[in-house]
């Protein structure tokens, strides 16, 4: 069979198991073996995602999340870039900040939620330092990586050819250090969404996804958390493909650090 | 360089000489910790801020040690860990399961992608509260949700094990006689290891991470993520650090079981690293 025709065949079965799928979770919805209250309709479900996202507050919470991660992973890249980098270029940076985060990196973020909330109060502070914690150590460590993953045959080549300290972190180390970087910033974005969603619910402000879905516990309204989280699948998805892949095309791909993804 | 160093250097105090570059390997693994501790003491004896909010070292040890000795933590410990391992295994058996056939069947591939795929970019806490609505407050909920979250990786790794074995591998063992079960055994299954053992790493990880939120909102009588959440209650922060400190002493002992190792069987290996 041609590739293009076995594409077709997988698309088709894709398509079938999500029909099937679905089909098989509203007919025991239907069924009334559940309280309709677990176990919603997905009717029932999508008219809550259209209402809530027509009313605008389904936006304006993803809206509220989405700040936090940005205000929060802003932060940890601030901190670990430059950090990542004096670690990568500094022996004594290394070996000062390397235990450190080895002693703290092993804590899950969410572990922090408690003293945080003691120490800033409910609110917008305890998630967006929850989100800078979880994306800190990735982006901190990928970027040393990369400073010491660059070919040192690059750095002699380069001073040979007379290029100055300022010259050869812009031209060769950043560059070189590049893959490794961008790596760090996809994985720290990714942990920053999942850690964002937890300090949500834990440290209860009045709006994002995190805390919609377990308000919602409260009430037993299934549906707006089955709603809340299709629209927290959705931005997942859209953070992890199409943010991340521009990036790197303009970026790596485009100085040859790395192949381009295959089509 | 090794091979440099004269023959005739002095053999009689290599162990001194060792035992000396590792008491300063220690010293200097130490050293930041005890300007951090150093300066966490200052603030907390500078009276900047409240004791109770921001309690000097001692008094988190202090709370430690109490802690240990009438028998509390050990068992906040021992059903964090059950629990673990209860999830842990049971996203191990359905995930490497499901990975497997994925990999060796076309139609399975197709058929359970999409819904991994699906499941897959949702931070695993957001379905807690479902969860818990689901099959109630409590432990059920607590290990179905570490089972649940942390099989993604699991499957994701083992199915792309088993495809990356190579064909010519299997058509020369098919060439050679090997039935389906001898394929399965000697070829496939040795073949994807190194990609499921990735995944077991990074589904226990993602399992130990999970674990300490879930256990703050599932409402568990037990467990160190409720122990250090409950503690909010009484402003008890020295509990709560001493709690953190224990989750980063096992999260440590997790991650160097696991990453250290799986490090230097892939990058370090392969020449990418020093």
């Amino acid at each position: 069979m041609s590739a293009a025709g076995e594409r077709a065949r997988s698309l088709r079965r894709a398509a079938v198991t999500l029909l099937v799928a679905a089909a098989l979770y509203e007919a025991t919805a239907r069924s009334g073996l559940f309280p309709p209250a677990l176990l919603p309709t997905l009717p029932a479900v999508a008219r809550t995602l259209v209402a809530t996202t027509l009313d605008g507050t389904m936006p304006l919470h993803a809206l509220h999340t989405l700040t936090r991660v940005a205000l929060g992973l802003a932060l940890a890249v601030a901190a670990g870039l430059p950090l990542g980098i004096l670690m990568g270029r500094f022996a004594a940076v290394e070996g000062f900040v390397l235990p450190l985060a080895s002693a703290l990196m092993p804590i899950p973020s969410l572990a922090w939620v408690p003293v945080f909330i003691l120490w800033f109060g409910l609110g917008d502070t305890v998630s967006i330092l929850i989100v800078f914690y979880a994306a800190l150590f990735p982006m901190l460590l990928n970027t040393w990586s990369g400073v010491r993953a660059v070919n040192p045959l690059w750095l002699r080549a380069a001073q040979a050819m007379g290029a100055d300290e300022r010259k050869l972190f812009w031209k060769v180390i950043m560059p070189g250090a590049s893959p490794f970087i961008i790596a760090g910033l996809r994985q720290a974005l990714l942990r920053a969404f999942i850690a964002v969603i937890g300090a949500e619910m834990l440290a209860a402000s009045d709006w994002g996804l995190g805390w919609v879905i377990f308000d919602a516990k409260e009430f037993l309204n299934t549906d707006v958390m089955l709603a809340a989280l299709v629209v927290i699948g959705c931005i997942g998805f859209v953070l992890e493909r199409l943010a991340f892949g521009a990036l790197e095309r303009a970026t790596v791909v485009r100085w040859g650090m790395v192949r381009a993804a295959k089509e | 360089m090794p091979e440099l160093v004269p023959a005739t250097a002095p053999r009689a105090s290599v162990p001194a000489e060792r035992a000396n570059a590792r008491l300063r390997a220690a010293t200097r693994t130490a050293f930041p910790f005890l300007v951090v501790g150093a300066a966490w003491e200052a603030v907390a004896h500078a009276g900047l801020f409240p004791p109770r909010l921001f309690p000097p070292l001692e008094s988190v040890g202090a709370a430690l040690v109490r802690l240990t000795a009438s028998g509390i933590l050990p068992h906040h410990v021992a059903e964090t860990l059950l629990r673990l391992a209860a999830g842990f295994a049971l996203a191990a058996l359905v995930g490497v399961a499901l990975g497997i056939a994925m990999g060796r069947s076309r139609r399975a591939e197709d058929i359970a992608l999409p819904l991994v795929s699906i499941g897959a970019p949702i931070p695993g806490l957001a379905y807690a509260p479902l969860f818990l609505l689901w099959f109630g407050l409590g432990n059920v909920s607590a290990i179905l949700l570490v089972a649940f979250v942390s099989a993604f990786p699991i499957v994701f790794n083992t199915w792309t094990g088993v495809k990356a074995v190579k064909d010519v591998w299997v058509r020369s063992a098919q060439a050679m006689g090997a039935d389906n079960p001898r394929l399965f055994r000697l070829v496939i299954l040795p073949g994807a290891l190194p990609y499921i053992l990735t995944g077991l790493r990074l589904g226990l990880a993602q399992a130990w991470r999970i674990l300490v939120g879930v256990e703050m909102l599932a409402a568990v009588p037990w467990g160190l993520g409720w122990l250090i959440f409950g503690a909010r209650e009484f402003l008890n922060t020295d509990v709560m650090l001493a709690g953190i400190a224990v989750i980063a002493v096992i999260g440590l002992a997790l991650e160097n079981l696991v990453f250290r190792r799986l490090e230097e069987f892939t990058v370090v290996r392969w020449g990418m690293m020093a």
